[in-house]
């Protein structure tokens, strides 16, 4: 197995701030703006965007939690089903801009969950979507609003974010699975 | 017909005459003409089965099984279960009248008999029921049945409840000379009970038996038996009390005899758990192909639902002490074959009964390979107890000369797996299923005639044919 | 490596594998580790927060169909059963019998093999008989839920009792529970001793004699179980409890002699203030329902504050999702 660092710890904070600073500006503002990091991996990322624009902006804006286990479409062909983790969303999301944040975008399966999980909580104004990589392998129409860094990969690689919060460093690593293993 | 046949070299065990040694036996016709270590002159024509390495003894005799036949054939036939009791090791057994029709008047006893004798294999002995159509209600024709030639009286399966008919049963039965057997069951005590009341039917939660159940009926029966003088035989005995109530008895007297199941010396209430005593090594978990099932443990087993129920390894010890100080005289199998579907329902549904002529050597033998019995304890219990308990030590259970041949062969050693899909009975219910077991029968012979020959072991040859065989190769 | 996160669309939420269910169908919790007994509360974590919602549903088992086959009267579980697989989305079939109604022998067995023909994935079987759920399981592919048989086992609700009490109290490890009333003929009572002593709990059972098992030492023991209290004295097994149990008294106990009187059982095992007053300050009131009220418990109690008994009938639905969640799914028989 071959692995290679994509993004360091500095590069990882400098695209998060221009997604801030991308999604402050095409919504005007802060106004109704609500962020929902997708458990596991996308909850930090929602919450460091949060205290990026709160400390540009000097506004508070909502971050909140989002599981999507109830929503997979792979239950019911899966033997292990996924532990499930708490939703935390504070407000009601009718009438929101809801900016979904997520570590990796790969095949759209989990953004079609969360996009579902999102409706049966309320009727957001708008949903949009932000990742720190998008990968490619889509097998839904889905598109990120915000991207962090396209990483064309094989479909024999994997795309591993590491956080300070989780392993105690920010870095993205992509591997390589040899064949035959 | 001069059919003769020498059994050569095997350990002879004859309780009957306390032998227990290597010899031959010359069996002509339908007797046995020569027991000793000798060879002793013989037709042409004789066959040779060598032994060397296996038991020969007397044909064991079961005082208690069901044949089913009539009413039940689904379960069993009598011709189902006489090849069954032969596979077991059995030349005599005595079969209970809780069939449809009962065997409640000698018409029902002259059609078991002629069924029995048409398979002319092994004995049959009809047991009369107590009372007319096993209903508790009036006594049944018991002369006339005694004439017919039953050897006991019983409505097994259920107790005489009034005891003022049981009194009556017993004050009849002196002039018949037959005994009463008694099945001990207070049944406003046991209810509904699915096993033995103890801590196994308190983790399931299923109605207990309590052994007061048994010993309560036992105490009046022995109570009655004193009073009325006459011959009583106890049935299945379970229980420590009961081996207890038994022994008081003995010692004062009474005309009290005792039987014994193998799966009661053997089994505990943890085999509704699907669990099995040490002594027992378990191969498979279930008789099953579909692994689906042996992920589920056997818990809730209902081929391990037996009356009166499987009890403690207390009760064990003290049945086994009771055989052993006399106070259990016989081991009887309660052979009781169901079919699928009387087993393959819930614990209450579920029927009574285990199907015990194909294993009961099998696990009696674990009892020897523990220590726990002598051979020739064990063998006793199986010949010529039995035999005196029903009166007919002098023709049954004994490898005297001049008797007849009615003799078992089995190999002590030999291990062999529960399968009860072989089974020759139709009642595949038993709980030793996919255990494996030591000690296996080889041959049953029935009045002089081979009734079951287990396939490894070789066809017995004409003694000439072997003796010019032995000469050709010589000259090779 | 540090990370268990490979495949990210596929991987998550598969964080750790040692806290996965074990078990393909929920007979009992006799072998349910603590860690299991975990996961289903976290789960039902879940559901409840589902349960809060507008929209009380979930498309998680779309697609998978749960059978409800009771075979013994119960409004109550059977709701709680159906509504819980509704809410997770499945399809559901209900399957009402009386055993009396049922031929002897075959029907249990081959309703089974219609129903997993008609395609449940999962059976929730309530029995009148002890294992007949074990039969089950043993007989058919699709997985079996026990809903309750005979007087052996209840599993769902010896977990929403458990999820309760955590849910009021906190942490369940060292909590004194005190169970009162028919622990002889309770399937409640018998999945709780197990459940509530993998969870570190202690506990005291307290009923007259002919309404405890006998040998239940035996059982205890056998079982490796921590001691368990037994003593017919309400005054004493109340004392210092954090919660208090109790359990429905069927009449028909009166009617077979176990008790001389429903008003003796009143006078000596009835919950009244003054009795709830010698446990804990706000020891937890539980009842599995249906209550008799003036009988096991008195209406005061029941509906006071101490009470939980709403909550576990509400708690039951998510429970009970998280359940259905955990064996429902999968292709279990390839």
């Amino acid at each position: 197995m071959s692995e290679k660092i994509l993004m360091t710890s500095g590069d990882i904070k400098r695209t998060l701030l221009r997604i801030a600073h991308e999604i402050v500006e095409r919504n005007r503002g802060t106004e109704d703006l609500v962020l929902i990091g997708i458990q596991t991996r996308g909850v930090p990322l929602a919450e460091r965007l949060a205290g990026m624009i709160r400390e540009f902006e000097e506004i508070a804006v909502t971050a909140g939690t989002l599981d999507i286990g109830l929503y997979r479409d792979d239950v019911s062909t899966n033997n292990l089903r996924p532990i499930i983790h708490d939703s935390d969303i504070p407000i009601d999301i009718t009438g929101k801009q809801i900016i979904l944040v997520d570590d990796v975008l790969y095949t759209g399966r989990s953004i079609r969950a969360a996009m579902d999980a999102l409706m049966d909580t309320g009727r957001p104004k708008s949903i949009q979507l932000a990742v720190l990589i998008d990968r490619g392998h889509r097998e839904l129409p889905i598109r990120a609003d915000y991207t962090g860094k396209n990483i064309p990969t094989s479909q024999n690689e994997e795309i591993k974010i590491h956080f300070k919060e989780i392993e105690g460093k920010d870095e993205v690593i992509v591997t390589k699975r040899t064949q035959n293993p | 017909m001069s059919q003769a046949l020498f059994i050569k070299g095997g350990c002879l065990v004859d309780p009957s005459r306390g032998i227990n040694r290597i010899g031959n036996l010359l069996v002509l016709g339908d007797s046995i003409v020569y027991e000793g270590k000798g060879v002793p002159e013989m037709p042409q024509d004789t066959s040779i089965l060598h032994a060397s390495n296996m038991i020969v003894c007397p044909g064991f005799i079961d005082l208690h099984c069901h044949l089913r036949e009539p009413g039940f054939e689904n379960k069993e036939t009598i011709a189902t279960g006489i090849a069954a009791a032969a596979r077991g090791g059995f030349s005599t057994i005595c079969c209970m009248p809780n069939t449809d029709p009962p065997i409640d008047s000698s018409a029902i006893v002259e059609y078991v008999k002629r069924k029995a004798a048409q398979e002319s294999s092994v004995h049959v002995l009809p047991v009369g029921c107590i009372t007319r159509g096993r209903k508790g209600m009036e006594l049944a024709d018991m002369d006339e049945l005694a004439k017919a030639g039953v050897i006991a009286f019983s409505d097994d399966g259920s107790s005489v409840t009034n005891s003022q008919l049981m009194c009556h049963a017993m004050d009849y039965s002196r002039d018949l000379g037959v005994p009463i057997t008694s099945h001990c069951e207070d049944t406003t005590l046991s209810g509904n009970g699915i096993m033995h009341e103890g801590w196994v039917s308190a983790m399931l939660g299923l109605k207990g038996i309590p052994p007061a159940a048994e010993e309560i009926m036992l105490a009046r029966d022995l109570i009655l038996a004193e009073l009325t003088h006459a011959k009583l035989h106890v049935a299945h005995v379970s229980t420590q009390g009961a081996v207890d109530l038994i022994r008081r008895a003995k010692e004062k007297g009474l005309l009290v005899t005792a039987e014994v199941t193998p799966h009661h010396l053997t089994l505990t209430e943890e085999s509704v758990m699907g669990k099995q005593p040490f002594c027992l090594r378990q191969l498979r978990q279930h008789a099953s192909n579909q692994e689906e099932k042996n992920l589920i443990p056997l818990i809730y087993n209902s081929n391990a639902k037996v009356n009166p129920p499987l009890r403690t390894a207390e009760d064990i010890e003290h049945l086994i002490i009771g055989l052993r100080e006399g106070v259990i005289d016989a081991i009887a199998t309660d052979h009781a074959p169901h079919t699928l579907a009387d087993k393959n329902c819930d614990m209450d549904e579920a029927a009574f009964g285990i199907s015990g002529f194909e294993t009961a050597l099998g696990c009696l033998m674990s009892l020897v390979h523990s220590n726990q019995l002598s051979i020739s304890l064990l063998i006793s219990k199986l010949t010529c107890e039995p035999a005196k308990v029903i009166g007919r030590e002098s023709e049954l259970g004994t490898l005297k000369e001049g008797s007849q041949a009615n003799i078992t062969i089995f190999d002590p050693d030999s291990e062999w797996e529960v399968d009860s899909q072989n089974f020759v009975s139709r009642g595949k219910n038993t709980p030793f299923d996919g255990y494996s077991l030591k000690g296996k029968v080889m041959a049953t012979i029935v009045n002089g005639r081979i009734a079951y020959k287990d396939s490894s072991l070789p066809l017995p040859k004409p003694f000439s044919a072997t003796k010019n065989k032995e000469k050709g190769e010589d000259k090779k | 490596m540090t990370t268990a996160f490979s495949e990210h669309d596929n991987a998550r939420g598969f964080s750790s594998p040692s806290a996965t269910l074990r078990h393909r169908h929920i007979l009992d919790l006799d072998d349910f580790g603590r860690d299991e007994i975990e996961l289903v509360f976290k789960t039902g974590d879940a559901m409840l927060e589902v349960l809060g919602r507008k929209i009380k549903q979930v498309p998680t088992l779309r697609g998978k169909t749960i059978a409800n086959f009771f075979i013994e009267p119960s409004t109550r579980t059977r709701s709680s059963f159906e509504l819980a697989a509704k809410h997770l989305g499945a399809s559901t079939i209900s399957l009402d019998t009386a055993k009396s109604s049922m031929l002897k022998g075959e029907s249990f067995i081959s309703t089974l093999h219609t129903l997993q023909n008609l395609g449940a994935d999962t059976i929730v079987i309530r029995h009148p008989q002890a294992g007949a759920p074990y039969l089950a399981a043993r007989e058919i592919k699709s997985s079996i839920l026990n809903a309750g048989d005979g007087w052996h086992a209840h599993p769902s609700q010896s977990l929403l009792d458990l999820y309760t009490i955590r849910q009021r109290l906190g942490n369940l490890e060292g909590l004194k529970v005190t169970i009162v009333g028919d622990i002889k003929h309770s399937r409640v009572a018998r999945s709780n001793i197990w459940g509530m002593s993998t969870m570190g709990i202690k506990i005291t059972l307290c009923a007259p004699y002919t309404l405890l098992p006998r040998h239940l030492d035996g059982f205890v023991s056998n079982s490796h179980l921590a001691p368990i209290v037994v003593t017919t004295n309400i005054e004493k097994a109340l004392k210092g409890a954090d919660v208090i149990m109790l359990l429905r008294l069927q009449r028909e106990r009166q009617e077979s002699g176990l008790l001389p009187s429903i008003r003796e059982y009143v006078r000596l095992y009835q919950l009244t203030e003054q009795r709830l007053s010698l446990a804990k300050p706000g020891a937890l009131v539980l009842h599995p329902g249906p209550i008799n009220e003036d009988i096991e418990i008195t209406p005061e109690i029941a509906y006071g504050t101490q009470s939980a008994i709403d909550k576990q009938i509400s708690n039951g639905v998510a429970i009970r999702m998280a359940l259905l969640y955990l064996i429902t799914g999968g292709n279990h028989a390839e």
